[in-house]
Formats: C-alpha cells, sequence, structure tokens
C-alpha cells in the first residue's frame, strides 16, 4: 500500500517545488502549503501504513494489541501539522505586510535588502 | 458579515464548540485528542465566532487579550516542568497524585497540567492571528 | 611548567596598568619576569646536560586526548633559555625605543603575550598543544607587526605574514593528526621514538608536505620568504625579538623537533636541502640589493634560516652540529645586530646605509655591539660564529655532494660577510654622514641588550666547551635522536674547513669592496622581476576577485534565483546517489484498494490544479480539498487524532487565507514563459521522481521498530495513559513539545507585532516605487 501513497507525495514535492519556483509571492505560499502536506505524508508513510488500527490500549489491557499503528510517527507530524500551520500564517501576513510596504507581491521587485547589484562582473540575469 | 442564520447559530455553535475542546482536551491521554486538537478546536470557535459577530464582540468574549492567553499556557507548560524538579526527578518527568478516595482514578498529574498548557498556547496564539487579521484599518 | 608558560600571558594582561602606573620605566619592572624565567629555566641545565629530559603533563581534554603536556630536552631547553634571555633585553630595549609612545603598555602586553607564546611552542608535547601555541605566535606577530595600524604598509604587512603563516598553520595541524592518527598517540615524545613507524607508513609523503608547509611559511623558506621583509614595518624590539632570534626559528625548530620521526629520507633531504639552499642564496643576494639596515637585516635572517634548513636537511651529524651552533650563534649576533640598527635610527633618524658614517665617536656602545656582532656574523675567530661556520663546512663536507654543498654556503656565507661589515662597520667609520637627526647614543637600555648579545658572542667563542656542554651538545643529541659526540673547538688545524673559511673572507671582502655596485645593479634586476611578493597581491585580488564572482552568481537579490539553486541541489542530492548506487527496489503490485487509490487521486487532482488556478476563491478551495483529502488518508490509516488535526487546521487555514487574500491584489496568471516553465517543470518532476522512489525503497526495507515498541509498551505502565501518541506527545517527549509550543506562541506575538508596525510605517516611510 506504501507504493500508492509514494508516489503521491513525489506528485505533491514536485507540485510544491514548481509552485515555489513562482515569482508570485501567492504561489509561493501555496507552494509552502503544498509542501507541508507533502512532509507530513511523507513522514507518515516512513512509519509504513496499518489500516484502521489506531494506536491506542483497550481499556482492561496494560500493554498495547500487537499491530496497531505505529504511535511515534504520528506523535511527530501532530506537532508539526500544528507548527507548520502556524508558519503558514506567519508566512501569509508576512506577504501581506510586504505588500503593504512595497506595493508589489512580485518577488523580482522586492529589492530593498539586496538592490542591483552595481558595477560588478555578472548582473543578476534574467533566467 | 450579514447572515441572520449565522449570526442566530453562531453564538450557541461556538459555545458548543468551546465545551467540546475542552472535552477533547482532557479525554486526550486515554483517547484520541489532546491539547493541541482541542486546542485547534477552540480557536476555531474564536474564529467563527468574530466572523459572525465582529471582533470587538469576540474580544469582550475573550475578556483577556488572546496573546496573553498562550502566555499562560506556556508558563502552565513550564511549570508542569519544574514541579517535577521539586520532587527530585529530571524536568518534565511526570508527577502522579492518586487520589485516596480512588487510587485507580489515574488522572491528576503534571502532565495533564502540560497539556492543559498546549491547549492554551493553541488557543491563544491562533486566535490572536485571526483578530490580528480581522482587524480593518 | 605549566605556571612558567602561562606567566607571560597573566603579565600580558596587567602590562598596561604597570605602565601608566610606572611610566617609562616599565621596562625594567617588566623584564623582571622574563629574567626570572630564565633562572628557572637554567635550572634544567645541568640534569640535561648529563642525558635526562622531563615531561610536565596537565590534563586538557581527557576525552580527546589533549593535554597540556611539555617537554624539556636539549633542544626545547636551548630555545626556552634563548626566548627568555633575548627576551629580557627585548623588553628593556622596548622600553627606551618606544619611551613616550602611546602605546607603549600594549606594545609589552603583546610582546609578553607571544613570549608566552613561544615558550609553549617549544616546549609542547602535545601536538594540539603545540599547534594551539604555534598559531598564537602568528597571531601575537600579526598583532606587533600590525603595531603601528595607522599606516596601510604595517596594517598589509601584517596581514600578510598572517594569510602566510596562518595557512601554513593549518597545513601543519592537518600533519600533526595525521600523524598522531599513523603512530598512534598525541604526544611527540612518543611519536617519535619510534620514527620508523611514521617513516613506512603509505600516509608519509602527506604528513611531509604538510608538516614542511607549516615549517617553511614560517621560517620565510623560498617562496614564502617575502612576508619577512615586510614584517620590517613592525617596530625594532619586534624585528629584532620575533623576525630574527625566535619565532622565524620555529621552523627550524619544528624540523629539527621533527627529524627523529620524519628525517632522514630521501625524499626529506631532497626537499630540505634544495628549498633551504635556494632560500640562502636568495636571501643573501636580496640582502646585498638592499641599503635599509632593517631590511638588509632581514634578508640575511631568510638566508641564515635557509642555510640552518639546509644544515637539517643534510641530517649528517656534523651537519646537526653545525645547524645548531649556527642557530645559537644567528640568536646571538642577529638579535645584537637588529637592536644596533634600531640605535641607529633612533640616534640618527635614518637607517639608509649609504647616509650613516662616522657614527663610532658618538655612539661607541652602539658601535662596540655592532662591531662584535658583526664580526661573529662575518665567521671571523676568535668568535662563536666562526666555530659555527666552520662547523657548517664541515657539515657541507660530510654530506652526499661534498663540492655542491660547500659551495652553496660558502656563496651564501661570503654575500652575509659583505652585509655583515656594511652594517657593524661602515655605519661607525669616517666622516659623519648626513643624517635628520643630530646623532647621539641612546640610554642604557637601547644599548645594554646589544652589547650583552656580542659579548656572548666572544665569551662562548673563546669558550667553546661551555656552550658544546650545555646548549649544542644537548640539543644536537635531542635532535639526532641517537647518542652522539659533540666536540666543538676553535682551532682545529689547518684543514678543508678553514679552507673554506679563507675562500670565504676572500669573496666576502670582493662583494663589501663592490658593495654599493653591485646593489645598484641587482636593484635593477631585482625591481623588473615578479616576485612572489606581488604573486601574494595578485593571489589575494584574484581571491576576492573569485568571491565576488561566486556571490554574484548566487546572490542575484532574485528569490526565485535562490529557490532555483536551492532545488537544483535538493534534485542533485537526491537524484544522483540513486543513479550511481540504485536505489534497490522491488516493485510489488499494491493491493486494489479503491477507496485509498480514490483518495490518492483527489489529493493528486485537487493540487495539480493549485498551480493553473487563476481565483483566489478556487485556490482555497482547492488547498481545502487536498487538506481534506490528507486528513482522509490519516483516518484511513490509524491515525485519528492526526485526521483531527489536520481537519481543524484545515478550516482555520481557510479562514485565515480569506482573510488575508482578500486584502491582496488579484492572482493572474502564472504563466513563466516556455524555457522557464520547460526548466521549472523538470527540475520539480525531477524532485517528485526522486522523492517517490526514495520512499518506495526506503518502505521496502523493514523498518526497526524498537522505539515504537518502547512507547507502546511503557504508556500505561508508567505513564497512565492509553492514547499513545498523546503520551508521546506530553510525557515522553515532552521536552519537545515544549520547544513546539513555544515556536507557536512565538509565531504569534510575530503576527502581531508585524500587524501592530503598519501604523508606524504608514506614518514615517514612503513607499518605495513599484517598478514595472
Amino acid at each position: 500500500m506504501e507504493i500508492v501513497l509514494a508516489i503521491l507525495v513525489g506528485c505533491l514535492f514536485a507540485i510544491s517545488a514548481y509552485l515555489l519556483l513562482s515569482s508570485s509571492l501567492i504561489r509561493l505560499i501555496l507552494g509552502v502549503f503544498v509542501l507541508g502536506n507533502a512532509t507530513h505524508l511523507m513522514i507518515f508513510v516512513l512509519g509504513r501504513l496499518t489500516r484502521e488500527n489506531p494506536p491506542l490500549i483497550e481499556y482492561g489491557l496494560k500493554v498495547a494489541e500487537p499491530g496497531i499503528a505505529n504511535p511515534l510517527p504520528q506523535a511527530l507530524i501532530l506537532t508539526a501539522i500544528v507548527i507548520s500551520f502556524s508558519l503558514f500564517a506567519f508566512l501569509l501576513v508576512l506577504s501581506y505586510r510586504a505588500y503593504q510596504s512595497l506595493g508589489t507581491i512580485n518577488t523580482d521587485e522586492m529589492r530593498v535588502a539586496e538592490p542591483e547589484p552595481t558595477g560588478t562582473l555578472l548582473r543578476g540575469r534574467d533566467v | 458579515m450579514n447572515s441572520l442564520i449565522l449570526r442566530t447559530a453562531v453564538p450557541a455553535l461556538a459555545g458548543l464548540m468551546l465545551l467540546f475542546s475542552i472535552y477533547v482536551l482532557l479525554r486526550g491521554h486515554n483517547e484520541p485528542g489532546g491539547g493541541f486538537i482541542g486546542g485547534l478546536i477552540g480557536a476555531s470557535a474564536f474564529a467563527i465566532y468574530t466572523i459572525a459577530e465582529g471582533l470587538a464582540s469576540a474580544r469582550r468574549a475573550l475578556i483577556v487579550p488572546p496573546i496573553t492567553i498562550a502566555g499562560v499556557g506556556l508558563f502552565l507548560a513550564a511549570i508542569s516542568g519544574i514541579v517535577s524538579l521539586l520532587f527530585g526527578d529530571a524536568f518534565l518527568t511526570g508527577q502522579w497524585w492518586f487520589p485516596a478516595f480512588n487510587p485507580d482514578l489515574k488522572y491528576f498529574s503534571s502532565v495533564v497540567l502540560f497539556d492543559i498548557g498546549v491547549y492554551l498556547v493553541v488557543v491563544g496564539a491562533i486566535s490572536g492571528i485571526a483578530f490580528a487579521l480581522e482587524e480593518r484599518e | 611548567m605549566l605556571a612558567a608558560t602561562l606567566a607571560p600571558f597573566v603579565l600580558a594582561v596587567f602590562a598596561p596598568f604597570v605602565r601608566r602606573r610606572v611610566g617609562d620605566s616599565a621596562g625594567w619592572a617588566l623584564a623582571v619576569l622574563p629574567a626570572a624565567l630564565f633562572i628557572y629555566f637554567a635550572q634544567f641545565l645541568g640534569p640535561v646536560a648529563s642525558g635526562e629530559t622531563f615531561i610536565f603533563s596537565t590534563e586538557w581534554v581527557p576525552a580527546l586526548g589533549i593535554a597540556l603536556s611539555f617537554y624539556v630536552d636539549g633542544l626545547s631547553l636551548l630555545f626556552a633559555l634563548l626566548i627568555t634571555f633575548i627576551g629580557t633585553f627585548i623588553v628593556l630595549y622596548a622600553g627606551a625605543y618606544l619611551k613616550g609612545h602611546a602605546d607603549l603598555g600594549r606594545f609589552f602586553m603583546f610582546v609578553l603575550m607571544f613570549m608566552g607564546s613561544m615558550l609553549g611552542l617549544v616546549l609542547a608535547d602535545n601536538v594540539v598543544t603545540l599547534f594551539v601555541f604555534w598559531e598564537l605566535t602568528s597571531i601575537t606577530s600579526f598583532l606587533l607587526i600590525g603595531f603601528n595600524h595607522d599606516k596601510a604598509r604595517s596594517r598589509r604587512a601584517a596581514l600578510q605574514a598572517l594569510v602566510v603563516t596562518g595557512g601554513g598553520g593549518l597545513a601543519l595541524l592537518a600533519g600533526l593528526l595525521l600523524m598522531a592518527q599513523v603512530g598512534g598517540s598525541m604526544e611527540l615524545s612518543t611519536l617519535l621514538a619510534d620514527g620508523d613507524v611514521l617513516r613506512e607508513h603509505p600516509w608519509y609523503l602527506a604528513i611531509l608536505v604538510l608538516v614542511l608547509a607549516g615549517a617553511f611559511t614560517k621560517s620565510a623558506q623560498v617562496p614564502f620568504h617575502f612576508w619577512l621583509p615586510n614584517a620590517m614595518e613592525a617596530p625594532t624590539p619586534v624585528s629584532a625579538y620575533l623576525h630574527s632570534a625566535t619565532m622565524v626559528k620555529a621552523g627550524v625548530y619544528l624540523l629539527a623537533r621533527m627529524n627523529p620521526g620524519l628525517g632522514g629520507t630521501d625524499i626529506w633531504q631532497i626537499i630540505l636541502m634544495s628549498f633551504g639552499g635556494a632560500t640562502l642564496l636568495t636571501g643573501a643576494i636580496l640582502a646585498l640589493r638592499n641599503t635599509d639596515l632593517k631590511l638588509m637585516l632581514a634578508q640575511t635572517t631568510v638566508a641564515s634560516l635557509g642555510l640552518l634548513v639546509f644544515l637539517i636537511g643534510i641530517g649528517e651529524p656534523l651537519a646537526i652540529q653545525a645547524a645548531m651552533a649556527y642557530l645559537f650563534a644567528h640568536s646571538m649576533f642577529k638579535g645584537a645586530l637588529f637592536m644596533v640598527a634600531g640605535s641607529i635610527d633612533h640616534g640618527t633618524g635614518t637607517r639608509d646605509v649609504r647616509r650613516l658614517s662616522g657614527l663610532g665617536r658618538v655612539m661607541p656602545f652602539t658601535a662596540a655591539a655592532a662591531g662584535l656582532a658583526a664580526l661573529s656574523m662575518s665567521g671571523l675567530p676568535p668568535f662563536f660564529g666562526f666555530i659555527a661556520k666552520e662547523w657548517v663546512y664541515k657539515g657541507t663536507l660530510d654530506g652526499s655532494l661534498p663540492l655542491l654543498l660547500t659551495a652553496v654556503a660558502i656563496t651564501g656565507n661570503a654575500l652575509m660577510f659583505a652585509v655583515a661589515f656594511l652594517v657593524g662597520f661602515k655605519p661607525f667609520f669616517g666622516k659623519p654622514g648626513d643624517t635628520p637627526h643630530k646623532p647621539h647614543e641612546g640610554s642604557v637600555g637601547l644599548w645594554i641588550g646589544a652589547l650583552t648579545l656580542a659579548a656572548l658572542s666572544l665569551i662562548f667563542g673563546l669558550f667553546s666547551g661551555l656552550a658544546e656542554t650545555f646548549f649544542i651538545g644537548p640539543a644536537a643529541v635531542a635532535v639526532a635522536g641517537v647518542p652522539m659526540v659533540v666536540d666543538l673547538y676553535l682551532w682545529g688545524g689547518f684543514k678543508a674547513p678553514v679552507v673554506a673559511s679563507i675562500i670565504t673572507v676572500a669573496l666576502g671582502a670582493f662583494f663589501f669592496w663592490q658593495g654599493a655596485r653591485l646593489s645598484a645593479f641587482l636593484a635593477r634586476v631585482v625591481d623588473a622581476l615578479w616576485g612572489p611578493d606581488k604573486g601574494y597581491d595578485q593571489f589575494m585580488d584574484g581571491l576576492i576577485g573569485l568571491a565576488r564572482a561566486v556571490t554574484n552568481l548566487f546572490q542575484t537579490g532574485h528569490l526565485r534565483r535562490y529557490m532555483l539553486f536551492t532545488f537544483l541541489t535538493l534534485a542533485a542530492v537526491l537524484v544522483l546517489p540513486q543513479v550511481m548506487l540504485g536505489n534497490g527496489f522491488v516493485v510489488k503490485a499494491p493491493p486494489i484498494d479503491l477507496l485509498v487509490w480514490a483518495i490518492g487521486l483527489l489529493a493528486f487532482v485537487g493540487a495539480l490544479a493549485i498551480p493553473f488556478t487563476r481565483s483566489r476563491l478556487a485556490a482555497i478551495m482547492l488547498m481545502g480539498v487536498l487538506g481534506l483529502s490528507v486528513a482522509f488518508v490519516f483516518l484511513l490509516f490509524g491515525a485519528p487524532d492526526l485526521a483531527f488535526t489536520q481537519l481543524m487546521v484545515e478550516t482555520l487555514s481557510v479562514v485565515i487565507l480569506a482573510l488575508v487574500l482578500a486584502r491582496l491584489p488579484v492572482f493572474g496568471t502564472d504563466w513563466r514563459g516556455y524555457p522557464r516553465f520547460v526548466r521549472d517543470a523538470l527540475i520539480a518532476g525531477a524532485i517528485g521522481i526522486a522523492m517517490a522512489t526514495l520512499l518506495v525503497s526506503i518502505t521496502s526495507v523493514p523498518l526497526d521498530l524498537t522505539l515504537s515498541e518502547f512507547f507502546s509498551a511503557r504508556s500505561y505502565t508508567e505513564a497512565y495513559g492509553r492514547n499513545i501518541v498523546n503520551v508521546i506527545l506530553v510525557d515522553f517527549r515532552a521536552l519537545d513539545t515544549l520547544g513546539e509550543i513555544a515556536v507557536v506562541a512565538v509565531a504569534g506575538v510575530a503576527v502581531l507585532c508585524l500587524l501592530a508596525f503598519r501604523h508606524i510605517d504608514h506614518d514615517s516611510e514612503d513607499k518605495p516605487e513599484a517598478s514595472s
């Protein structure tokens, strides 16, 4: 079963990479969103898949029955989801503020921190 | 947003969600749930309430600024770790109190306090973000 | 021993305060320490002369085998005594030379720090300790050369010395660590006791080259000789101390120290003899080309260092004795002559040998010191320099190519003979010259050191047995690593070395007579040539140019470009190993599970549409589709907590997205033009495929479940929780979670700050024009 999700993870990584290569800030944020989901799924798949058997210990037992889903990746992903959400919200607000201050959402036009190099060997060519 | 249905339903819905979020938080140790999920539900409750009733009313409902809630949560989580230092264990080692009237009630512990801290941080930080965005210039 | 090494550092800290309190006579107060250290080390003379060695060790980083260990034998003791003895007079001399200088306190501080570093270097037994002190001498040398930091030439010379010697130091570190690896010990005394282990190891050549790189840069061997004359920008006490008597000999010390372990092979002999010989001739010729007293002395120092390396390279017992004898003699006469040059500069205001004459009458003590030291340097009897030179010829005649080696040595010595007379005699005789100041003798501090050292050259020449028993003998034994008979004498009958000496004197006299003409001729030739000093500048310029080119290539200021490089690297890292090593997975046909396939497809289609969407609403919805599908996958594979969390995050994301996107300009299209589209799609595709294949190959091997089983087994029994995921989060790994909620809280604060500052921003700052 892992193979199906592995292919999905690959597709999601490809899509997020494509989005992150954009020069539009909004597309970049969407790329971060897809990247987060791809990464969570990847960790999930790496911990191996078990159908419909959550990592809970039944009442009356002291130790979990064999065959439960791997709890460790789940714990990792759970915090990762919340953190990537916080990051996502922060990025959104940051781009909003950048747009307010700079008047553009095109990253090529955001040159306050790194102005166009002058008198150098190689100017930032448009590639 | 001026939708009559929304404005009527949301206060009740948000209240229910908040209650549910606390339920999810408290049952988290033995069933699916916990501080993170509970916190997200709680934050959603405030977000929906804000959309329906406006920011001012949401701020009134919350009484304290949301970022303060997050701070308190972080503080509680840290305190729960320091408790174990008092008992001579390493930082954040779980400490349990089994009440004399029912020794099987394995609930009162620094671990649950920690989870409550997580809940408050998530509620506070995320509603804080939502509030800040809702605020019009 | 540790205290003795660290004492100069401690005193260095207080030197500026001493100077402020005591004033210009602080030199006399501070010189007490090196004098005391000299007496301390002198106590070892007797035992070491009778063959004893001492090891003092203090733990430093025991886990890495690094100890502050010190080793006292003939070689290290000789150096320690020279450092403290000359150091005493240098401190006195500096006090007089820089009298009234505003930064004299700082100067004392650096000199004392250097003294401690140099002591540590020559006494160190542990290779790491050796390296640390080695680099400390480079750093203090940098500080001292750049003492007149308001002069651009000083700054350049200081930086140049640091780059050259520091670079060599790094090579040395690598060589020392390789040695420790091969020999199985960090202690030199252990490593060198069994040199065959090193010499027969396949890494021998690498070790040798690295160690020699360190030694040659430090001791200014060709082609690294250029930094030493430039270092003459330093005040004269520094030149006398660091750049003639002690620090530049560190490389020679290292070679002598390593001789029992690395020496004796053909390659060692060839490299040392050829580089040493080349340095000897280069230095001697360049010395005659110059007219500045200090530069002439500096170049002869280069020549002398070359001679020492040359002698160590020969490696025969007599050559090693000669090396030690010459080193001893050189430290005395060259230290004295440098101080003389400083005194002349101080007294007359110039160091140009062409303008100086007739100083003998007004500067009698300086003249006496200069004469004695110059006689020793030119190798005339009965001075110790003569004995040293005789032994040099004994050594070269003992080598494998006696005539060639002797010819090289004679040429070098003859040139140095000429320089010795130019520096030591010419300024003091004849009619008084035309100098900027009216010549006058300096205070006692200015000549006492030079006179003492020069007098010692004579005393040790007359009583050569003293030098033999206490200094040269034990040092030569330590260098050779085997016992040998050392018998120094002034007159051994009319034999080959004496003949060589006579030729030297005759040739030297000729060079002296033709000095001015030769100098002018050499100046024309040498200045026209390309030299390593110019090469250094070209190298540095090239380095900066390269750095600029690389920076401009990568740091264009376009975020897109940075992303491009990041993803290209990522793609390379993911793809190349799999292509080269294979990824070793076997594709097993997955079970037909329609539900999973359907959800997977839904997520895929949702995500695929995102790059092509043109409206905000569509984007938000598509993200919802993706997020919910992922939540469903979690639910399907036994992760209700995750599904739940994902669901809530999805809801909140939509809310926040709606709030933000409503305020951003319309989306528009993301069409990048065909070339960029194809390139980006190729990179993205490569990353996607590589990720997928990597995942498949990882999941086709069994997973180590130790940790998961640990948590499952203890979740209820020890942490009283039935939800294992939650127990991991809040109990087993609670510290991680604490960090993570801190991140969430910080993100909240950051967003608040970002939004709170907009009011300030709008009032005070103009919006930059949005260029189109």
